[in-house]
């Protein structure tokens, strides 16, 4: 309605977005802070990210429980028997400037995926929406530059950012149930290869049969956040084989 | 000491096993799972003496029957107003007894609460993932949901007499219809009226609920601005609106990042009581600074301590008992009686 209004008077109604000055501290009930470095899926604000979550794993706080990396922000929980969030913010701001003493844990980490169009079925739309040809589609998601920017929604959700730009599409409009787990999926720039078979608007171009939830107690998820990750186009015959290993 | 099997004869959608919660991988995208009502989870172990955080049955309003087929173990049954069904006696839940070979075990909802908690004096046999039985339901990692025709089994079963009776329920573990909320953290995609909205209400409970949390019917308090931002992390007590402006909490299986806009977050030391209201109860949310917040938590977990210690001592046998109550009334025999 805004729209019919006089501009002098239409500038009184709407509201420049705020500047907001990163980091930015906000409490989370009485026991956790999030810390925001931006707002956006960026590379360098996501490294920030992991520089606290680093230094603060390195020199945690008194009370200190747990801390959830996320694209732009890092969820820090503590006890609020023994801290709360004043004595959280000045550790945590004490710990911007600090170097990580192990540098950052850059893991190389190897991701199967067979491409076949019973194993794809959104290859055919993902090629005629982008005017490439299937092979040309396989071809600009294997050339992606990935990282682990976070985990999320539920286990082994691992978000790779660096999808192509040639193949960067918006998700469906509706979801697709009974998306199948090993799915590789891709939105935007984002990727990931599910572990659970569950409801997406995600576009499923592969399968893959590396598994991220390993069954390895030492090593249970097959990334850590910020890790390097590489697709390898394998043949149906040699997925076969590794799913039913 | 032996062994005891139970075979479930029914259970209702969302029962499943639960420990105290698998802390430390939210980072890998899993929650911590673990009881709705983590109070009254904890109070059911301590009260039959076992561990707090040892892996117990949490029934939903769906409820459960079980049958022992062998072995002899002692159970609590702790949370909400259900009613147990035990060895042909009807009682409510926050009572321990004990199940012997033949005897028969329902719980079904009663008077109020949504959620209450089984533990079996011994160690109940359980799946575990990264450490903990916890069910998650959405992978169904950890113990695992009860289905009907599973059998259980309870290693270093034993019957704890001076354990059984009555506990009390402490006023914390009754439903909440107030729940303390800090504002945010994503509060600047919301106009003054939706915030206004937000702590007037009224809301309500609905039948949409999971253990991943629930849905509300209240006002519409639609983002006024673009759903632009990146996922954020989600906790447990995340009061999340979609885009049409309908806003759920969420609860133990959350999905750990979200990119809906979190207008409020309830105080975790408040949502094991949240959990115990029922579809269409009243809701309201009343905003807290942090500082408050943290002087709530310390109270609620004062508290709670409060209770745990004094459900945590044994009653002492049967007989230790009798002798004691005549002591306390100051009858110890018959020429003192006339005294008194």
């Amino acid at each position: 309605m805004t729209a019919f209004l006089p501009k002098p008077l239409r500038d009184m109604f709407v509201m420049p977005r705020m500047e907001r000055l990163f980091p930015i501290f906000s409490a989370v009930a009485e026991h956790s802070l999030l810390v925001e470095f931006g707002d956006q899926i960026d590379r360098a604000i996501n490294a920030k990210v992991l520089h606290l979550d680093q230094v603060l794993a390195e020199a945690p706080f008194h009370g200190f429980v747990e801390a959830v990396p996320a694209y732009a922000s890092l969820l820090i929980r503590f006890d609020p028997v023994i801290s709360d969030h004043t004595l959280a913010e000045v550790a945590l701001r004490g710990l911007l400037d600090h170097t990580a003493s192990l540098g950052h844990p850059q893991g190389q980490r190897d991701v199967a995926v067979c491409y076949d169009f019973d194993l794809a079925p959104d290859l055919p739309a993902v090629a005629a929406t982008t005017g490439l040809s299937p092979e040309a589609v396989i071809g600009a998601h294997l050339a992606g530059q990935y990282s682990v920017f976070m985990y999320g929604f539920a286990p082994g959700y691992a978000y790779l950012a660096g999808v192509h730009e040639a193949i960067r599409l918006p998700r469906k409009p509706a979801a697709v149930r009974g998306v199948t787990a090993g799915s590789v999926l891709i939105a935007g720039l984002q990727c990931l290869v599910s572990t659970i078979t569950m409801p997406t608007g995600w576009w499923a171009i592969g399968r893959s049969p590396t598994k991220i939830l390993t069954g390895n107690p030492v090593r249970p998820f097959l990334f850590d956040v910020g890790d390097s990750v590489q697709f390898r186009r394998i043949s149906r015959a040699e997925y076969d084989e590794q799913v039913n290993k | 000491m032996s062994d005891a099997i139970l075979s479930v004869n029914f259970a209702g959608p969302h029962v499943s096993v639960q420990d105290a919660g698998r802390k430390g991988f939210m980072r890998f995208g899993v929650p911590w799972s673990g009881p709705m009502d983590r109070r009254s989870f904890a109070a059911a172990n301590i009260a039959l003496g076992n561990p707090a955080d040892a892996a117990a049955i949490e029934v939903s309003l769906g409820g459960l029957m079980l049958e022992c087929l062998s072995g002899t173990a002692s159970f609590a049954v702790v949370g909400g107003g259900f009613i147990v069904d035990h060895a042909g006696q009807k009682r409510g839940s926050w009572t321990i007894a004990t199940l012997k070979p033949g005897q028969k075990l329902a719980i079904r909802p009663g008077p109020w609460g949504s959620w209450c908690y089984l533990a079996l004096a011994g160690t109940l046999q359980t799946d575990r993932w990264l450490g903990s039985a916890a069910t998650h339901t959405m992978s169904g990692l950890g113990g695992g949901k009860l289905t009907s025709g599973m059998k259980l089994a309870v290693t270093n079963a034993v019957q704890r007499e001076d354990r059984e009776g009555d506990i009390p329920c402490p006023v914390n573990a009754r439903p909440r219809h107030e729940v303390r909320v800090t504002m945010g953290p994503q509060q600047r995609f919301f106009g003054g009226n939706a915030l206004a909205a937000f702590a007037t209400g009224p809301w309500h409970m609905t039948d949409a609920w999971d253990r991943m949390g629930v849905r509300l019917i209240g006002p519409l308090i639609a983002p006024n601005a673009t759903l632009d931002m990146p996922s954020e992390p989600i906790v447990r007590g995340s009061v999340q609106v979609a885009g049409d402006g309908v806003a759920s909490i969420l609860f133990s299986d959350h999905q750990t990042t979200g990119g809906y806009p979190k207008i409020a977050t309830v105080l975790d030391c408040d949502i094991d009581a949240l959990v115990q209201l029922r579809p269409r109860d009243i809701l309201a949310f009343r905003p807290v600074s942090p500082q408050d917040a943290i002087a709530i938590a310390r109270a609620t977990i004062e508290m709670d301590h409060r209770h745990r210690f004094a459900i945590s001592q044994s009653r002492g046998s049967l007989d230790w008992r009798l002798r004691t109550k005549n002591l306390v009334g100051g009858v110890i025999n018959a020429k003192d009686a006339f005294l008194s």
